[in-house]
């Protein structure tokens, strides 16, 4: 397949086109809109389901319904959206239901803004809907990995009997960058053995979420959680930069990663020994790599477009080991090149004090800019 | 080697089409670049920029603080961008739309009456294109040829009989910027 020149959401649309979705149920929202209109065009023109819902709230319920089929479904929403998707999300993984769900994150809390964001690392990492659940989450920071991972999503969705969410923002949604499309995989694809479509001869199969019984509910709970134990031992994923000899050592996903990339690589031509660690699965998140980096860094950056919301998981997995600190850009702001590698800069100057709290400096230079 | 380029506006100036045909260009001669809008509310008549990344390595950041170059299409964008361009940049102002002189001595400035140009070749909608023209004669990221070729490749079926008329309207920009510059002092 030729590279073309193609704009994020419409690319994560077509990626699951061709990875053989049978039914997509969407409400518009900026700025994940392109995504559904894509879908509107392509799905009917395939003899597959389309279907803009009344609300999120509907679109999520027609996906829960879907998917009881067993054939690959989907919805894709922007923060509000996804908030209101919540209760049927839990419910999804309550069923144990193979759907793949994109959000291309805006600024928020509330209403917010338009503008690029990832302020719902927390909602869809460590689960926004209720009980205990452990979605995959894949963070693409190109156009290419929106296309590789909306592909890979049905796939662990499928492997796994669980629910993936591919974790855009804003800018991965808007941008065009020249990506490759895969080739298109066939629809009639294999039944899973607990699918309803019918029961006309054969035992009757039930898909549910409720477990009466708190013992029924607990036995469902374990093999959640057990499952979630095998995706992390099988699935973790992230790339590195320039890590081999890194002190200085800067964690960022998504956009914030590619810029904190830019950073890194001009860090390194000022002779620097930076690196970067890009997690690509948010989770299962990379928690033993981050706390081998962490036994030989001199200090670690988390660089995020949100107040540190990742940045939890990271001091959670290197337990005071080396000194954090962390920048972040808020309510749809996207960080420079320069502002990063200024941080860089100071860390490779002056190693901070371990036990630092790591907002501490930053949450200072946020209030002298505002002021 | 990387460059930047803002390309900033008015919605209907054909500011994300410019930046686009740049970036199928680039594309096309087997560069590295990312397009990204500044994407808003906005509609025609509002204000519209882009930023388009020219690389021959992996590109990180999408947007920048200080371009390469800037090519701006009207005040608001010319008085936002002219004081952001990193020094020894290029500056194309369209001078059919802004009351003042540029400030900077630092930089490639090209103030092209671009609206006149495109409304003497008879087709208004053109302006983009003699501002790419004019781009292109101090920047040398891609030739016009690719321009042209990207065109060719990328212009819709429906659009495909002003392809003749585009190629003029970048050659009269590269023209103009050619003949009348002001050079970095």
């Amino acid at each position: 397949m030729a590279r073309e020149l193609l704009v994020g959401n419409r690319a994560m649309a077509e990626a699951a086109v061709r990875a053989g979705v049978q039914a997509y149920f969407g409400y518009p929202i900026t700025p994940q809109t392109e995504l559904l209109e894509w879908m509107s065009k392509r799905m009917p023109e395939l003899g597959r389901a389309f279907l803009q819902a009344e609300s999120e709230v509907a679109a999520i319920n027609m996906v829960y319904g879907a998917a009881c089929t067993g054939v690959r479904v989907m919805s894709s929403s922007s923060s509000p959206g996804v908030s209101l998707m919540m209760e049927g999300i839990s419910y999804i993984a309550g069923t144990e239901l193979p759907v793949v769900l994109i959000d291309v994150m805006r600024g928020g809390p509330g209403l917010g803004n338009i503008a690029p964001s990832q302020g719902d690392y927390n909602q869809i990492v460590h689960g926004g809907g209720h009980g205990d659940y452990f979605p995959i989450v894949l963070a693409p920071s190109s156009v290419q990995e929106a296309i590789d991972f909306t592909v890979l999503a049905f796939d662990l969705a499928e492997k796994y009997r669980s629910l993936v969410f591919v974790l855009a923002d804003g800018n991965i949604g808007q941008m065009m960058e020249p990506a490759e499309l895969p080739p298109m995989q066939p629809v009639d694809r294999p039944i899973p053995d607990w699918a309803v479509r019918g029961s006309l001869g054969r035992e009757r199969r039930i898909l549910s979420s409720i477990y009466i019984r708190p013992e029924d509910e607990e036995v469902t709970n374990l093999r959640l959680i057990e499952r979630a134990r095998t995706i992390e031992a099988n699935e973790v994923r992230y790339k590195e930069y320039y890590l081999d000899d890194a002190e200085i050592v800067v964690i960022g996903f998504g956009t914030a990663g590619r810029v904190a990339f830019s950073a890194v690589r001009e860090a390194r031509s000022k002779g620097i020994r930076a690196g970067l660690l890009r997690p690509i699965t948010l989770n299962p998140f990379p928690s033993k790599v981050i706390a081998e980096l962490a036994a030989n860094a001199q200090a670690m950056l988390v660089v995020e477009m949100n107040s540190g919301q990742m940045l939890d998981d990271v001091v959670r997995y290197t337990t005071g080991q080396v000194p954090i600190e962390f920048y972040g850009r808020m309510g749809g702001v996207v960080p420079f090149q320069d502002e990063i590698l200024t941080e860089i800069q100071r860390l490779a100057h002056q190693t901070p004090a371990l036990g630092i709290d790591p907002r501490e400096n930053w949450l200072r230079q946020m209030k002298e800019r505002l002021n | 080697m990387q460059t930047e380029i803002i390309i900033a506006g008015f919605g209907g100036q054909g500011i994300l089409f410019a930046g686009q045909l740049i970036a199928y260009a680039a594309m096309d001669s087997g560069k590295n670049v990312t397009w990204i809008p500044s994407y808003g509310p906005e509609m025609r008549g509002g204000t519209a920029n882009c930023t388009v990344i020219v690389a021959d390595e992996e590109i990180g950041a999408p947007t920048v603080r200080n371009p390469r170059a800037a090519m701006v299409f009207n005040l608001p964008s010319f008085d936002k961008y002219e004081p952001l361009v990193v020094p020894e940049g290029v500056l194309i102002v369209n001078k059919s739309l802004v009351d003042r002189e540029y400030e900077r001595d630092d930089l490639i400035t090209v103030m092209i009456p671009a609206n006149e140009i495109a409304e003497s070749l008879g087709e208004k909608r053109l302006t983009n294109m003699v501002m790419l023209g004019a781009l292109l004669e101090h920047l040398p990221v891609l030739s016009i040829d690719a321009i042209e070729n990207a065109l060719s490749q990328h212009l819709p079926e429906r659009h495909k009989h002003l392809l003749p008329l585009n190629s003029k309207a970048l050659l009269e920009g590269a023209q103009f910027a050619r003949e009348a510059f002001a050079p970095i002092k």
